[in-house]
């Protein structure tokens, strides 16, 4: 079973955390266009590589950023949202 | 007896001789035998049958993968009898035979097997049609494996969890000396080994060390070491995600967490493939030094040594020095390495035939033995040159011309294999993060490479784990010798030339693969199933490999390997079997439900009561009664499902606002306001009631399903955001339940310090009180229609408040009601039930729902999407319709399809028969052309039949909500029904 880092609870089985999506960052809804929108609401880029993904500790409520490989399925760092690097 | 004296290293007990019996005769072994070994020490060769043809079959590796020797002993079948330990009394019988082993009726089909080629049901018996179960039949008893006891006790199979810094698969000298090397570094250890004693090949094949102590000084050193837990009889047979490998032994499966793992799981010795290369008495080098030093068996009196390497001559010097006589040496090269194995064979006069190969075994009669072998030289051209055959005199055929290494956890863990041409053997080329491979398996055969690899893989697992004085890792020089021919294989117009024992598939079944198409490697198993039996390609894929290579003219590597998936080796399934876990709440007042009748459904993860049965009354008539109890006098239901959540702080009407479509900033200290939740997409994901407790506090639910995915958003976004709030899940804290009905406040009003008048606590008005002693937290609400209070008690006190309101209601004939009239009740007010009533594609238009959405608002979530939906056309609308009063017959259910001008034009989301209304009403997601009021339109019910239905305002019930908002007077007009 995979194991993933939580930034608060350290290293725990996958099966404690849900998966949240990928990580995308929300345009200004005022100044975007329909499609631009619908863009960011539906379209989703299964590109394999390095992504942002969010994660979920179950149990103790944890919210978090995951960058992983998506090809390899290495994660490479995981931290709070807002304390990772830009 | 073929027991020879006492061998130094012996894995056998000879003061606890152990008494069995094998095919209804007796025989004797010791503790430490295997089965195999104790039929050998009795001098039988054939152990069992093969799967197709019935051939006797003997010994072939001795080494957990001998298949045709899969015995049963009572309710334990197919049992691998190279490996199991022997104990005392137990009643063996070879598995798949008709009539035992010797007489097996089965044997015909051998004889038959020109006209049972690979494939050959597949082509056969596909007609007539109806003819195929009875072919399915035979071909399944004809083909099988053991006896299931279906009496058998059950068992159950403990599961443990294991952790250690380095697991190391494989205790031969790489092994041992990676995990000695990691044990010195600091690590803590387990050193796995499918045998029931650690060495690997040093335990029978001890001329391959240096020196003949270092195999003790090895198990003494591991012995001394406390970092290292040893773990034998125990075979790695799945690797998964972060070094997590399942450890099966006979009880049980432990899964290990290591933070590295070294992979020295060795090589399988590969046959060689020549005609009668099945026969009892013909096999692999290996195992006759397995059969001669553990367990002190002379495996044959005369030997035919079939080699193209090193490792034969020390098997043809080993068996020589145990008193088996070897005619000659059959060299498939041109010429052996110059060991000293083979100038102490010259010096003992064994003629060595170079450049040649066994072109048959002669059977001995019954096809029970070997009585001769056939030998050829070996033309260029790489068949046989059968002009100058030479027959010599034998029992026993070994085989020592090549290895396959023993790589599948490698390949499960995502290692790249490159083919190294100079030893003819697949090698991990890049490894995956934290596995390291060492020993034969990574190509090194030299027993100073294999011990170096050993720790060159233990000091990069340290420097893996950041140990602090991890040593550099030693360099480990290539192998510079071949251990493994490229093509020990040899033509035979007559075939029986098996390449896989397990499903007796002969040479020619591949070239017909080949001739037929499938002459890819995968398509190749899979047609002719090789590596599909219970060795799982062990001692056949890689000469199937080598096969399809040589029919396509290809290099090895062009043609790859087949994929390699957990398990490695066959795991029974009751390791396997878990117990069902699904996991189910209840509320606090569970047991209350079960005492008054309540039949249970599932809501989400929840068990609550669907209505309460009364002896023998039907469903639906205790529904009514439920549900008309509400109507004119009072009910109660259990609502502690809902999702209760809080959120604190200066900015918690913020968020609120954000997640939710309604205004709550301006919502008053004390009052309630529903709320309606949309996602990204602007489609209705939930709803609820927020509560207003102080500026800063709110108390608010969600639907019983939507509580997890609501808290777990709302957490979300509000990480995005950084609110000054916090956010706090009171689900299974708190209980709730909704006393509802015109009566409802006189139940209460004995009971609490809260002021009910209507003036003082008005509809949707929150407040903070007792009821019988007990803090609660009313809300004043109108989900079914009638005056009703939905009271919120920390969960420890729920049954108490239910007690007590039971007691109190009784003089009003208060009920219990469940899930089905509260449905009902909704119904008829036209309340919709989120995911029922609405779909993953319903917006807040389409379910009438404008009312709930401030799109005014600076910003919710969905809200983007709603202005660019509420530019487009609606495609569907949320409307009630009735059927006439008068109607009869069947009626309308849920999931119904509205049908207009012949085509699809919407579904029934809710419909029930209302005893209130003395009607059938509903709800129905529809085209919008459809929906203005009294617009008529068909749904078609079950057997197709057509029923009109009209469009009518909602609620169906007390349009104004009168009845929720004040209190009825005189409800004593009404009465229940009968």
């Amino acid at each position: 079973m995979k194991l993933l880092n939580c930034p608060i609870n350290g290293p725990r089985p996958v099966s404690e955390f849900a998966y949240g999506g990928e990580y995308r960052d929300m345009p200004d809804p005022a100044a975007s266009t329909d499609a631009q929108w619908a863009e960011y609401v539906f379209n989703r880029h299964s590109v394999p590589g390095v992504k942002k993904e969010w994660w979920y500790h179950v149990p103790s409520g944890t919210w978090f950023v995951a960058e992983r490989d998506v090809h390899a399925d290495i994660v490479h760092s995981t931290y709070i949202y807002g304390e990772g690097p830009k | 007896m073929s027991r020879l004296a006492q061998i130094p290293g012996e894995w056998i007990d000879r003061s606890r001789p152990l008494p069995f019996e094998f095919e209804g005769r007796r025989y004797g072994g010791f503790a430490g035998d295997t089965i195999t070994s104790a039929l050998s020490a009795s001098g039988l060769r054939m152990l069992g049958r093969s799967f197709k043809y019935h051939r006797p079959r003997g010994v072939l590796s001795l080494a957990n993968h001998d298949v045709n020797a899969l015995v049963q002993d009572g309710k334990s079948l197919n049992l691998r009898a190279d490996v199991t330990p022997l104990e005392a009394n137990m009643r063996l019988s070879a598995i798949n035979t008709f009539g035992g082993l010797a007489a097996d009726r089965g044997r015909l089909l051998d004889r038959m097997s020109r006209f049972l080629p690979v494939g050959f049901y597949y082509k056969t018996f596909y007609r007539p049609k109806f003819a195929f179960p009875h072919w399915e039949r035979l071909i399944r008893k004809v083909s099988g494996l053991g006896t299931p006891n279906f009496s058998a006790p059950r068992v159950r199979t403990p599961k443990r969890y294991d952790f250690c810094d380095v697991l190391v698969i494989g205790a031969g000298p790489s092994g041992i000396s990676a995990a000695l090397a990691a044990a010195k570094g600091g690590a803590s250890v387990i050193l796995v080994d499918e045998n029931a004693r650690i060495g690997g090949s040093l335990t029978y094949a001890p001329g391959a060390a240096d020196d003949s102590e270092s195999l003790s000084k090895m198990l003494m050193r591991v012995a001394v070491e406390p970092n290292i837990s040893v773990r034998t009889s125990t075979c790695a047979c799945g690797y998964y995600a972060d070094h997590w490998v399942a450890l099966v032994d006979a009880a049980k499966m432990t899964k290990v967490r290591a933070r590295a793992v070294i992979v020295a799981s060795g090589v399988f010795e590969q046959p060689a493939v020549f005609r009668n290369n099945d026969l009892p008495g013909v096999m692999l080098a290996s195992a006759a030094q397995r059969l001669l030093h553990r367990y002190a068996v002379k495996p044959m009196q005369r030997a035919v040594i079939l080699t193209a390497n090193a490792e034969g001559y020390a098997a043809a010097l080993d068996l020589l020095n145990a008193g088996v006589e070897v005619p000659c040496i059959v060299e498939m090269r041109a010429a052996g390495e110059q060991t000293a194995a083979l100038q102490e064979l010259r010096k003992r006069s064994v003629p060595v035939y170079a450049s040649s190969c066994v072109y048959e075994a002669l059977p001995a009669h019954g096809l029970t033995g070997v009585d001769a072998a056939v030998v050829c030289p070996l033309r260029r051209d790489g068949r046989a040159d059968t002009v100058s055959k030479q027959q010599f005199d034998c029992d026993g055929i070994l085989m020592s011309v090549g290895f396959a290494p023993a790589n599948g956890l490698l390949h499960q863990a995502g290692a790249h294999m490159r083919f190294d041409e100079t030893i003819q053997q697949f090698v991990p080329g890049a490894l995956p993060y934290g596995v390291f491979a060492a020993g034969r398996v990574n190509g090194s055969y030299d027993m100073g490479a294999r011990l170096a690899d050993g720790e060159r893989a233990a000091a990069l697992a340290l420097r893996h784990m950041g140990l602090e004085g991890a040593q550099a890792a030693p360099t480990v020089a290539p192998e510079t010798r071949c251990p493994s021919h490229p093509y020990p294989i040899v033509e035979h117009p007559d075939g029986k030339n098996f390449v896989d024992f397990d499903e007796d598939l002969q040479l020619r079944d591949f070239s017909n693969a080949a001739q037929e198409g499938f002459d890819n490697i995968e398509l190749m198993k899979r047609y002719t199933t090789v590596g599909m039996g219970p060795s799982q390609g062990k001692h056949s894929n890689m000469n199937a490999i080598r096969i399809l290579a040589h029919i396509r003219q290809l290099p090895v590597p062009e043609v790859g390997s087949t994929t390699a998936r957990p398990f490695f080796h066959p795991v029974p399934l009751s390791h396997l079997a878990g117990r069902g876990f699904t996991p189910e709440r209840r509320t606090p007042l569970h047991a209350r439900h079960q005492q008054a009748g309540a039949k249970f459904m599932e809501a989400g993860v929840w068990l609550r009561p669907e209505y309460y049965s009364q002896d023998d009354k039907l469903k639906a008539d205790l529904v009514i009664d439920e549900a008309m109890a509400v109507r004119n006098s009072v009910g109660l239901i259990d609502v502690g499902t809902l999702g209760k959540l809080a959120v604190i702080g200066p900015d918690a009407a913020e968020l609120l606002e954000r997640m939710y479509t309604g205004r709550f900033k301006n919502l008053k200290v004390g009052m309630t306001r529903y709320a309606l939740m949309v996602d990204e997409s602007g489609v209705v994901i939930d709803d609820g009631v927020v509560a207003r407790l102080s500026e800063e506090s709110f108390y608010f639910t969600t639907t019983t399903t939507g509580s997890a995915s609501v808290y777990r958003e709302m957490q979300r976004w509000n990480a995005i955001w950084g609110l000054n709030c916090g956010l706090v899940n009171l689900t299974g804290a708190m209980a709730a339940m909704n006393v509802a009905g015109p009566r409802s406040r006189d139940v209460l009003a004995g009971l609490t310090d809260i002021a009910l008048e209507n003036a003082a606590y008005p509809y949707l008005g929150i407040r903070d009180g007792h009821i019988a002693g007990i803090p609660v937290r009313a809300m004043r609400v109108g989900f079914v229609g009638e005056l009703g209070y939905e009271l919120h008690v920390a969960a420890d006190n729920a049954a108490y408040l239910w007690d007590a309101l039971m007691q109190a209601g009784a003089d009003f004939g208060i009920r219990p009601f469940g899930v089905e009239a509260q449905r009902l009740l909704r119904l008829e007010k036209g309340h919709i039930i989120i995911g029922q009533d609405t779909d993953g594609l319903t917006t807040p238009f389409q379910a009438a729902m404008d009312w709930a959405v401030k799109m005014d608002k600076p910003f919710f979530v969905g809200q983007r999407s709603l202005h660019t939906i509420q530019k487009q056309p609606l495609k569907q609308k949320l409307v009630g319709f009735a059927l006439d009063p008068g109607h009869t017959g069947p009626a309308p259910k849920d999931c119904h399809l509205v049908i207009h001008n012949g085509a699809i034009a919407g579904r029934v989301t809710s419909v029930a028969h209302s005893a209130t209304l003395k009607k059938i009403v509903g709800l129905a997601l529809i085209t919008p052309e459809l929906s203005a009021i009294d617009t008529r339109f068909d749904v078609r019910i079950d057997a197709g039949a057509m029923i009109e239905a009209r469009v009518v305002e909602t609620p169906f019930y007390d349009a104004t909500g009168a009845r929720q908002k004040e209190a009825v007077a005189s409800p004593q007009r009404e009465v229940i029904p009968a």
